[in-house]
């Protein structure tokens, strides 16, 4: 007689409880066929959660296919926690980046804090420290009071955790938009830093080997967490509060310190975080890629509360905990290591020959499971796509109100400085931190060394809706050339598919021609793609988000010489670098003016953009040129905005251009700044930072505000949203 | 050559960057575990910012009452110096070893962002180095950095030139734009801002780097404040 009463295996059958869990027919018939027996309870929730979109990649899978993941630095790409990636003298950098959209939609501080947990164990699970935080964000427009809730817990969660466990937060990107209305995106990214022989794989090898579970005790936190994040969200949402997990970034930070200690130890043989579907993807996923088997008795497990019943440790998302294989014999060093450093460790099992996940409880056989189905067999989606019918193209803007439409661009907070958001984060504990959040990618140095590493986050999302296959080049795009404007040479990439559900034909089409797209860019900008993660079914209310790939990319610096000081000074001379092409679909002013995307494709030259890209860096570490801004949101006027705020210098420049050019948003374009005078392919000189005056004229247009003015609207922008009462 | 003792409690977060400042001044520094209940053979005491014990009960009140406490205020009591930077301001408080405390923020948020500070008393031995209203950056990071005090604490603390350190713009609320203080005798200081992330100038700032020299060479130093 079981000690937990639970459904039969002819309940789950005749009531088809496993549909509650996010399975079909088919995949229920698959494990059946599978097991060669109907399944029992703890059994059906294992493979409902390993099969889930999150863990399993079933719509994503062929996609993920075409990106290129190896290259001459990469010392391991995806399938483990995170990549890595050679910075030389015998280090690498490792990195990832990783959704945490669903939770966050429920409970936005939690959400958001255990998707910086999970990231940073992810790079910790490696062997790595972290050295850098980064995240994308996603909301709804600021004037929903809603969207403002979001935006509040969502920055205070980054910030309660990684502040607490002390890892910088280096950089960032927020957009808002109509789309993200109650289904925002939060995208953390974590950097770390590790010695090439110090570099783990999650795996189970060895007979007899132990598994030692450590971290926080295992609660019913976050139960069917990664079932929950692979549908769409709904009114019953609220229901699945519970489904969210809990942070602890204190025993979050014992357990990072612990398991860097681990690592010293000769006679660890694998380690794996236990994140999405924690203890069941750890232990399956380390016995498949070990080519083992793996037997727990999971009334070993430190447990919160008593009861809790094989089935809810199976699928808990308890944060904090990772799992180990460790040689036979040595696990009593391992536990008093653990106990030293006062986090809860217990040997829960051990690795067999058998290939099975087998778990016991108090010696009853609770599942019975073939590893290598489990983790290899789920099932594989391959849907049709529906390209959309073109929209028209506007190409003219000019006869808008282009001084109002300035106005109102450098108020929107997608624009705006994010001070607001990024001063509640840590960015500099560490003492490495050399570029900080606000403007362009973080910049960390390699401590005790006169190398940096550049890392940025980027996305692009209006463009991959208005043209796929170009906008998902223009994300990898935009993401080299942020990395390229610190004077690093961009290294690899890691991405974040944020899609909405890929049962709607359009939106299979966006990620199948989108990645595309990306995989061509990666190719080209020689940026690849060491490792990624997806999320599908952002939907609200039958909407989709708008397609949104995220680019994670890291890129070296070899002489922090160049970094020394900030040579911008005023009379130095601005230049545009590119053509000023009327492209607007996708664009800012477009949103501001239309409202709608237009669905009509967009332009990029790869081969163009990786030569530009280098010969700046180039003229960037020879200091002949002071300051490489990249042209984004908003287009050129928007960006000499920015970067006379942030320098406090004016702005005088004219371009002899129709003046809704100036508002273009066209690929491969930057400003740059350096001395009057200077040779640059491509590039013309404009005017110069002179003076507190913000000047800017085209063709029939002359605009001139107080240097303060614009200040204080880009600064003034998202506090006043945030102050503002409805 | 003084010997510090960086006081580690779990959750302490900028442990190393404190121990790398103290070691980057020519000072002796090593680590100590908070179960520790000695501090035999130091001259000194650091407690690093962080969130000791997650601050989950009360900033610094987990670690008031951990086993090296009693030995940090015997230092202090012995005339060594002692001194806590950021969470160990908040510690500090909570032992008693400097007046008032540190509470939320009034903006109710975090803040994170190199702070404009004001040197007020440069007589002291943490001190010396630098010069009376002396502006100098240093970077903040604080949830709980409001220094709130009764109105006899205050008046003592400027009777006493006790404020060493004030905000040229207060982030946080607090009173008198207090960001650092010592105690009486002039050998135990707590301070909101981070000088140990203030030491090179390719990370922002540099102004941090004296208070380290000071502390390097404390016993050579016999001027006492006031």
């Amino acid at each position: 007689m079981k000690q937990f009463v639970e459904p039969t295996e002819t309940d789950i059958k005749e009531q088809k409880l496993y549909k509650e869990m996010g399975l079909t027919d088919a995949e229920y018939e698959k494990v059946v066929s599978i097991l060669g027996r109907e399944p029992n309870y703890t059994e059906i929730g294992i493979f409902s959660v390993m099969w889930s979109e999150h863990c399993s990649y079933k719509h994503s899978k062929p996609f993920l296919g075409q990106f290129p993941t190896e290259g001459e630095k990469v010392l391991m790409g995806p399938g483990e926690g995170a990549g890595v990636v050679d910075i030389g003298d015998g280090q690498a950098v490792v990195f990832k980046v990783e959704s945490h959209n669903h939770p966050s939609a429920v409970e936005p501080y939690q959400g958001a804090a255990t998707g910086v947990g999970g990231i940073i164990r992810d790079i910790v699970s490696i062997g790595a420290r972290p050295v850098g935080l980064l995240n994308s964000l996603r909301f709804g427009e600021l004037t929903s009071k809603n969207n403002r809730r979001l935006l509040r817990g969502v920055v205070s969660g980054i910030g309660g955790y990684g502040n607490s466990i002390g890892v910088p937060t280096v950089s960032g990107e927020v957009e808002f938009d109509p789309s993200y209305d109650t289904n925002p995106l939060v995208n953390a990214m974590c950097v770390g830093v590790i010695d090439h022989d110090r570099i783990q794989k999650g795996t189970a090898k060895g007979v007899g080997n132990k598994v030692v579970y450590v971290g926080l005790k295992t609660g019913r936190d976050g139960i069917h967490g990664a079932s929950f994040a692979s549908e769409e969200l709904s009114e019953n949402s609220e229901a699945k509060r519970p489904s969210v997990q809990i942070g602890d970034p204190f025993t979050g930070r014992k357990l990072m310190e612990a398991t860097l200690a681990a690592i010293e130890m000769p006679e660890l043989v694998g380690i794996q975080d236990m994140g999405a579907a924690g203890l069941t993807s750890s232990s399956s996923e380390m016995a498949a890629k070990g080519g083992s088997g793996i037997t727990l008795n999971l009334d070993k497990v430190p447990l919160r509360e008593e009861g809790i019943s094989p089935y809810e440790m199976m699928l808990s998302e308890t944060q904090e905990r990772m799992l180990l294989v460790v040689e036979d014999g040595s696990e009593q060093k391992f536990l008093d290591l653990f106990d030293d450093m006062e986090v809860d460790s217990a040997v829960i099992g051990e690795v067999t020959d058998n290939d099975r996940l087998r778990l016991y409880y108090e010696d009853e056989l609770y599942a019975d499971i073939p590893v290598q189905e489990l983790s290899e067999e789920a099932p594989v989606y391959i849907l049709e796509g529906r390209q959309p019918e073109a929209d028209s193209e506007r190409r003219d803007y000019s006869d808008e109100d282009l001084d109002a439409a300035f106005k109102s661009l450098i108020s929107h907070p997608s624009m705006a400085s994010k001070d607001f958001i990024y001063e509640q984060f840590d960015n500099q504990v560490g003492s490495n931190t050399i570029q900080k959040s606000g403007f362009g990618p973080g910049i960390v140095r390699i401590e005790g060394t006169n190398k940096a590493v550049s890392m940025t986050i980027d996305g692009k999302s209006r463009y991959v809706y208005a043209d796929p296959y170009n906008g998902g080049k223009e994300v990898v795009a935009q993401a080299f050339r942020n990395i390229i404007s610190t004077g690093a040479t961009p290294l690899a990439m890691t991405d974040c598919l944020n899609y909405g559900s890929p049962e709607k034909p359009e939106i299979y089409h966006q990620l199948e021609a989108s990645t595309k797209g990306m995989a061509e860019a990666c190719r080209t900008l020689h940026t690849p793609v060491v490792s990624g993660n997806v999320s599908l079914y952002n939907e609200t209310k039958q909407a989709s988000v708008l397609p949104t790939p995220v680019i994670g990319m890291v890129g070296l610096i070899e002489d922090i010489g160049i970094l020394k000081e900030d040579k911008v000074s005023e009379g130095d001379a601005l230049y545009i670098v590119g053509d000023l092409k009327a492209q607007f679909q996708g664009s800012q002013i477009e949103k501001l003016i239309d409202g709608d995307i237009r669905k009509v494709s967009r332009q990029i030259d790869l081969d163009l953009e990786f030569e530009r890209g280098n010969m700046l860096k180039e003229m960037y570490i020879s200091g002949e040129i002071h300051k490489i801004a990249p042209i984004g949101r908003g287009g050129l006027i928007v960006k000499l905005a920015q970067l006379a705020s942030h320098y406090n210098i004016g702005v005088d420049v004219a371009v002899d251009v129709r003046a809704d050019l100036l508002f273009s948003e066209s690929a491969s374009n930057y400003v740059v700044v350096a001395p009057a005078g200077l040779e640059i392919t491509g590039a013309r000189e404009i005017g110069a930072f002179s003076g507190d005056a913000f000047r800017v004229s085209a063709k029939n247009y002359n605009i001139s505000y107080e240097l303060n003015e614009i200040n204080a609207t880009l600064k003034g922008a998202i506090p006043a949203c945030m102050s503002s009462v409805d | 050559m003084m010997r510090y003792a960086v006081i580690r409690f779990p959750g302490s977060n900028c442990d190393r960057d404190l121990y790398n400042a103290a070691v980057k001044a020519g000072a002796e520094a090593e680590y100590v575990d908070y179960r520790e209940t000695s501090l035999e053979g130091f001259d000194g005491v650091l407690i690093p910012g962080g969130f000791s014990f997650g601050d989950y009960l009360r900033t610094g009140a987990m670690a008031s009452v951990a086993p090296i406490t009693k030995a940090v205020i015997r230092m202090a009591d012995e005339g060594r110096p002692v001194v806590g930077i950021c969470n160990g301001f908040q510690i500090l408080t909570e032992i008693g070893l400097l007046p008032g405390a540190l509470i939320r923020n009034t903006g109710h948020t975090f803040i994170s962002r190199d702070a404009s500070l004001k040197i007020v008393n440069d007589k002291t031995k943490f001190t010396k180095s630098y010069s009376k209203d002396e502006d100098v950056i240093f970077p903040i990071a604080h949830g709980e950095g409001c220094y709130f005090c009764t109105d006899e604490v205050y008046a003592d603390l400027k009777d006493n030139d006790q404020i060493i350190l004030k905000y040229n713009e207060n982030p946080n609320g607090s009173r008198g734009d207090i960001a650092g203080i010592i105690n009486k005798k002039g050998n135990v200081l707590g301070m909101m801002p981070h000088p140990e992330r203030a030491l090179e100038s390719i990370l922002g700032s540099r102004d941090g780097f004296k208070l380290f020299e000071d502390l390097k060479s404390w016993e050579e130093n016999h001027e006492t404040v006031r």
